[in-house]
């Protein structure tokens, strides 16, 4: 599709890659879309042509395991073009994209649609996630076979919870067959039904539902229990309560196939950032309290969260300009991925390599995918990055089309200088 | 040829080896005198086989229908429609009258798992198990291993893959009883959903992938998927289901060259197997099972009434 870019020198950088735990000063060679080599001092190559990071930092493109796209069915939100743009901005070169669109990706042909289009921005792999259930409605799981053999990285209905015990225990046993996994939204959707904000004070000043955060839990602890008996693999998406996290916890401690991921906003805000009913702050499941926060970033440093994901939702203005009840929820985060992940390195909870594992190798390793790594061989996915550089978060001025960021205001450190896919530059 | 050690034929569970070998010879001598022509009606003559069939069935049914005939017993066909036995009672009341009629042999077919138990608990006749709920059909595990037998010359140490909706299958569970007694290497093969919990302790290797549970195969086994299967989510689709777990000259080239391919009828084409494989004369011996189900059941009726004669005497 794209012509196979010139030879890329790297030279002056910081290379960081989490993977093998690499932090030393050197090179890195791009040929043919691939890396090459890299390593204290490379020579130069005649027709390479050379890129001094000047001291910043290389690292692998982040792999975001989780995004909701416009595409297809809600357009006016955003296009797999925009979220390409944003998500190159954002340094992410690979991003998996939720299956409740309009219509939900239960058929092959839908699935190879979005890969298609994928492909064409030529610089994001999207790599659709297969409906769990047929139309994402939660009762008869889709045809697992046939999506996987059509690309589908794994199954999951996106924002919806598969709120049926007897449909998660078929999916989980059934994705066996196909060596894949089941991605829940965990939360009850009969204690969640008609809540907006987590149940508490602050939700009770304000008059809004709650919705109350052992809803997480229960989910959670159900589907644990359905992976013990299906032996099938379980991963929660945008885990955000401590109680759910100590179950998570503890069956990776009794040897369960249970992974997680958690995404910024519940590491980085609480419930107090709807005050004033800021809708951009009202998302699935709803910010919780400072406690909970707390535990996501604990959980984040002892390894029991697998992976950090944008949980990007696009929604027009007019989606988010209403009362906080009707306001959709939901927030996006390509552009904001890395650097309110930076602020827990800054604020002294994570390491630089931890923070980029989070978001490369680690989410990689789990998907499959031979990416998120510095390595020879593997594609040259690269993003630059200066991790003091300070920018601020401005909604309206945020690249791609979707605006509604619940970070909006936020000051930050750490800014993408440039992406590379596949050795081709994509941004900066 | 050692008496039979059973009243009536409920289960092969449990069954010794001895026992099978001893049902399968005879019946073996059956098949060959139906292929002569002959029959032997003076065996049951005088006794009364009735066929109790609380589920639909034509095959089996039909099958000791003609084996109690070729052996000269007076046959009954009693068909009691499903919506009337809902009831625990009603089946003890059949019994009672069962027993007023003096009825000599009970074939029965019922759909919930332990109701022919029940029921020989009740009857003075012997009570053969035609297929009960999820839980066993010895006649056709029987003639299956009678075909198996013949085709390959032995049972011992043959792999057999058992292949699709093992979860509800009554074949399944009967024939994984008469394969491991026999010595034989069992698998069954299909998706998570249709195998059912803790089968490996049953003795079988599980496979969820055909081409892996059919490497070197000496016999495969496919079985019915019900519709209802699919409406009650346990499969997403017949495409899918006959993509992946359906049998098609690909997936049979991993069993051995000179594997033989069985079902239990009736068939589903195009959803478990294709009909180019289930009407390989080379390949399939599905219409040789029909015959040996006539075999079986001669040989079945023929061992529980010699069983009757000799409690008799005693």
């Amino acid at each position: 599709m794209h012509d196979t870019p010139r030879d890329t020198l790297f030279i002056n950088a910081r290379l960081l890659d989490p993977a093998s735990g690499l932090d030393a000063p050197g090179s890195l060679l791009v040929s043919r879309g691939v890396i090459a080599d890299h390593g204290g001092a490379l020579g130069n190559p005649e027709a390479a042509e050379t890129v001094d990071c000047g001291g910043a930092v290389l690292a692998p493109g982040l792999v975001d395991m989780r995004a909701a796209l416009g595409e297809p069915g809600a357009e006016y939100r955003e296009t797999i073009e925009s979220a390409a743009l944003a998500a190159a901005a954002g340094g992410i070169t690979t991003l998996c994209a939720l299956p409740d669109t309009q219509p939900a990706l239960d058929d092959a042909a839908l699935l190879q649609f979005i890969l298609r289009r994928g492909e064409a921005t030529g610089s994001l792999s999207i790599l659709p996630y297969g409906a769990a259930t047929k139309g994402c409605a939660g009762q008869e799981i889709s045809e697992y076979g046939l999506l996987r053999e059509a690309g589908a990285i794994a199954f999951s209905d996106g924002r919806h919870a598969i709120g049926s015990a007897r449909t998660m225990r078929i999916a989980l046993s059934y994705a066996r067959a196909f060596g894949s996994f089941v991605v829940q939204h965990p939360e009850e959707p009969s204690l969640a039904r008609g809540g907006v904000a987590t149940e508490g004070e602050l939700a009770t000043r304000l008059g809004l539902a709650g919705i109350p955060p052992a809803a997480e839990a229960i989910m959670v602890a159900r589907d644990i229990a359905l992976a013990r008996i299906t032996g099938g693999h379980v991963h929660f998406a945008h885990v955000s309560t401590g109680a759910a996290l100590d179950l998570i916890r503890a069956a990776k401690a009794e040897g369960l196939r249970v992974t997680c991921d958690t995404a910024p906003p519940y590491f980085d805000l609480n419930e107090t950032a709807i005050g004033d009913f800021r809708t951009y702050a009202k998302l699935s499941p709803p910010l919780r309290r400072e406690a909970d926060r707390l535990a996501v970033v604990a959980a984040l440093a002892d390894g029991t969260i697998d992976a950090i994901a944008s949980d990007h939702q696009p929604a027009d203005a007019d989606d988010k300009r209403l009362p906080f009840a009707q306001a959709s929820a939901g927030g996006t985060g390509l552009a904001t991925l890395l650097g309110i992940t930076l602020s827990r390195v800054h604020g002294g909870d994570l390491t630089l390599l931890q923070a980029l594992a989070l978001l490369t190798c680690r989410p990689a390793a789990l998907l499959g995918l031979p990416v998120g790594r510095l390595e020879r061989g593997a594609p040259a996915d690269l993003l630059l990055l200066d991790p003091e550089r300070a920018w601020k978060v401005e909604a309206g001025k945020l690249p791609g089309k979707a605006q509604n960021s619940p970070f909006d205001g936020r000051a930050l450190e750490g800014r993408v200088l440039g992406t590379w896919k596949a050795g081709r530059r994509v941004f900066g | 040829m050692l008496p039979f050690p059973h009243r009536h034929l409920l289960a092969l569970q449990g069954l010794e080896p001895p026992y099978i070998a001893d049902l399968l010879d005879l019946a073996e001598s059956y098949a060959l005198l139906n292929r002569s022509g002959k029959t032997q009606r003076d065996l049951l003559k005088g006794q009364t086989l009735i066929n109790l069939f609380f589920e639909d069935s034509t095959r089996t049914r039909t099958s000791f229908e003609l084996a109690g005939k070729r052996l000269g017993a007076d046959v009954i066909n009693m068909s009691v429609s499903q919506s009337s036995v809902n009831k625990g009672e009603t089946l003890l009341d059949t019994a009672s009258t069962l027993n007023a009629m003096h009825c000599d042999l009970l074939v029965v077919r019922h759909a919930q798992s332990g109701a022919p138990a029940l029921l020989s608990q009740k009857v003075d006749a012997a009570v053969i198990n035609a297929g009960d709920g999820t839980h066993e059909h010895p006649t056709q595990a029987l003639l299956d291993a009678l075909t198996i037998r013949r085709r390959k010359g032995r049972l011992e140490n043959l792999t057999v893959a058992i292949c699709g909706d093992v979860l509800h299958s009554r074949v399944a569970r009967s024939n994984i009883h008469l394969l491991s007694a026999m010595n034989c290497r069992v698998r069954v093969v299909g998706p998570p959903t249709l195998i059912p919990a803790e089968a490996a302790r049953m003795g079988v290797e599980v496979f969820h992938d055909m081409k892996a549970g059919l490497r070197d195969a000496d016999v495969v086994m496919m079985l019915r998927l019900q519709k209802e299967r699919m409406a009650g989510g346990l499969v997403p689709s017949a495409r899918e289901f006959f993509r992946f777990y359906g049998l098609d000259a690909a997936k049979l080239a991993h069993a051995r060259p000179d594997a033989i391919v069985m079902h239990p009828g009736p068939m589903n084409r195009g959803v478990e197997i294709d009909s180019a494989i289930a009407d390989d004369p080379a390949r399939s011996v599905i219409g040789e099972q029909v015959e040996m189900g006539v075999a079986v059941r001669m040989a079945v009726l023929d061992i529980l009434s010699r069983n009757m004669r000799r409690n008799a005497r005693l």
